[in-house]
């Protein structure tokens, strides 16, 4: 049989972990995980509280470097990281109109002087229509409802056009219509061979859109097809796992 | 004599009142805009902090360079980096946690340049930093802060985006650059060089209010980082042309005249601000009340 397309991408993995610890000097956040992204994989990341998740992202992103292991990157051109974090993480109350919330996704073309050409203006209106924000631009991001700043953060990351997306759960304060609209976005990016990988809580959401999942617990659970990782048994010793810290 | 010219009389008539507006307007046009961004980062009270922390470098900066922005600006620099460490290590090390610990370092910080001031320099010295010599600018003083807004200012233009981005959404910034860290420091360097320049002017006690007050003032006005920048630049200036004709007209101090004119002007701003102040506040609760009340009960 003739390599697949799938078989390629194996070979070239946008992001490959050996086993890689990270954490702090007194506490282990993840332990011991190995496995790799493909690179066009659309994976979920879930796991119990305090499982390693947002660790995990942080340590790809580089933000950390790992007590052990190593974290491997394809290293390709368009292959760069952009991350999306959680709501909390930032200040909504800020003073700055949506559409330059949305523009600072440009920065890694326009930097810190560049002019915002036409080129760039185009984009930015693009974005906050495929987010279905494109009348409120001139709204001052503190108005927006938390399903409004979720898709103004989509649309930010939009601007960015980077090869691998890393969103940090995207969908914890938002209604049911926006997690449609934002997860239908998230699989176009994918359908464009884009590596897309989320942090979520809601297994069905998961179970129905990722084909892909990584089981976390402090520890690698289980890493493959979704079917296969989200398992009974593997959730319970997720919880199982995750709950032996407190003991 | 007009009631017009009351306003620019003394100003025409004497030179060290045309000097002591120029420099406070100077050291208003830089530390308005860098008190935009403290509180944009929430460290209003780190200026204030930060004001009494750098004192004993800054006077031995002094004592031994004498008027030099340099070895001032050095001496403040270390010793403010110095009650930072420190403040956090402890945090670190014990329960305690570091707003606390900042604030017995800033206070020890602020004992020992008072003592350094006073062993060394002569009463009138400790006077001059406490309180400024702004109805006594010499050319030395007015070019340095001068000099210093200036630079403030051109390289507060220069990191205009990164430092907008630092403070709405840091983790954003550093996935895409390395200059977040950068750009933090920048920022306080340029916090410790005005201060250092507004002691000249106002006094370590009073630097920080041409800093805050119309900084917060503006926040009631302006709904962009921009136009509270160039808000607060304006309120702190026209709080010195202010606070100089009070203080000449009443005969009173000329520093404290100057923050309790832009303290005047914050409260002002709160009070009639269409961003939130109090009276806008309270007309639209009694809109809602209303409104609601315009709805017919059902029978």
């Amino acid at each position: 049989m003739a390599a697949s397309p799938k078989a390629r991408d194996d070979a070239f993995p946008a992001i490959e972990l050996d086993q890689v610890c990270l954490g702090w000097r007194d506490k282990v956040a993840v332990r011991d995980l190995s496995g790799r992204f493909p690179q066009g994989s659309l994976t979920a990341v879930v796991g119990p509280n305090g499982a390693g998740k947002s660790t995990l992202l942080r340590g790809i992103m580089g933000w950390m470097s790992p007590l052990a292991g190593r974290i491997r990157l394809s290293g390709r051109p368009g292959d760069d990281l952009a991350f999306m974090p959680q709501q909390g993480e930032f200040d909504r109350g800020f003073p700055v109109s949506t559409r330059d919330f949305v523009a600072m996704g440009a920065w890694r073309r326009v930097g810190p002087w560049r002019a915002f050409g036409a080129a760039e203006h185009e984009r930015i209106d693009a974005a906050l229509q495929a987010v279905g924000l494109g009348d409120f631009g001139r709204r001052p991001l503190a108005t927006l409802s938390g399903g409004q700043l979720q898709r103004a953060l989509f649309a930010r990351l939009m601007l960015h056009d980077a090869g691998i997306f890393m969103l940090d759960e995207p969908f914890s304060a938002v209604d049911r219509a926006t997690t449609d609209d934002l997860m239908a976005l998230l699989m176009e990016w994918n359908a464009r061979d884009k590596t897309v990988i989320v942090v979520l809580h809601d297994l069905d959401l998961v179970r129905r859109h990722f084909p892909q999942a990584l089981l976390l617990a402090g520890q690698g659970v289980a890493w493959g097809d979704t079917a296969d990782v989200l398992t009974p048994e593997n959730l319970h010793l997720a919880r199982h796992l995750c709950a032996g810290d407190y003991l | 004599m007009s009631g017009i010219e009351l306003l620019y009389m003394p100003f025409a008539e004497f030179g060290f009142m045309r000097r002591a507006l120029a420099g406070s307007a100077a050291l208003a046009l830089a530390a308005g805009p860098l008190g935009v961004f403290l509180i944009l980062r929430r460290m209003s009270l780190m200026g204030d902090a930060m004001a009494h922390a750098i004192l004993p470098g800054v006077a031995v900066g002094f004592l031994t360079a004498g008027l030099s922005l340099t070895a001032m600006t050095v001496g403040g620099m270390l010793t403010g980096l110095l009650v930072a460490t420190l403040a956090a290590g402890v945090a670190r090390l014990t329960p305690q946690r570091e707003d606390a610990s900042f604030a017995a370092f800033y206070l020890v910080s602020l004992g020992v340049g008072v003592l350094l001031i006073s062993l060394r320099g002569s009463n009138m010295e400790l006077i001059h930093v406490l309180f400024g010599t702004v109805l006594g600018l010499d050319d030395g003083a007015l070019l340095l802060v001068s000099a210093t807004s200036s630079v403030s200012l051109v390289v507060l233009a220069l990191v205009f985006r990164p430092l907008v981005m630092e403070c709405l959404d840091p983790l954003f910034l550093r996935s895409e650059s390395r200059m977040g860290p950068v750009v933090h420091v920048v920022f306080l360097l340029l916090l410790v060089m005005t201060l250092v320049a507004g002691f000249q002017v106002l006094g370590t006690l009073m630097v920080v209010g041409i800093m805050m007050l119309p900084a917060a003032a503006a926040r009631f006005w302006a709904v962009s980082v921009a136009g509270q920048m160039a808000l607060a630049a304006g309120a702190g200036v026209f709080a010195s042309y202010a606070g100089l004709l009070f203080s000449y007209y009443a005969n009173v101090p000329a520093s404290p005249a100057i923050i309790l004119c832009a303290g005047i002007v914050y409260f002002i701003s709160v009070s009639l601000g269409p961003q939130g102040g109090l009276w806008q506040v309270v007309r639209q609760a009694r809109a809602r009340r209303l409104r609601f009340s315009r709805i017919p009960e059902r029978d």
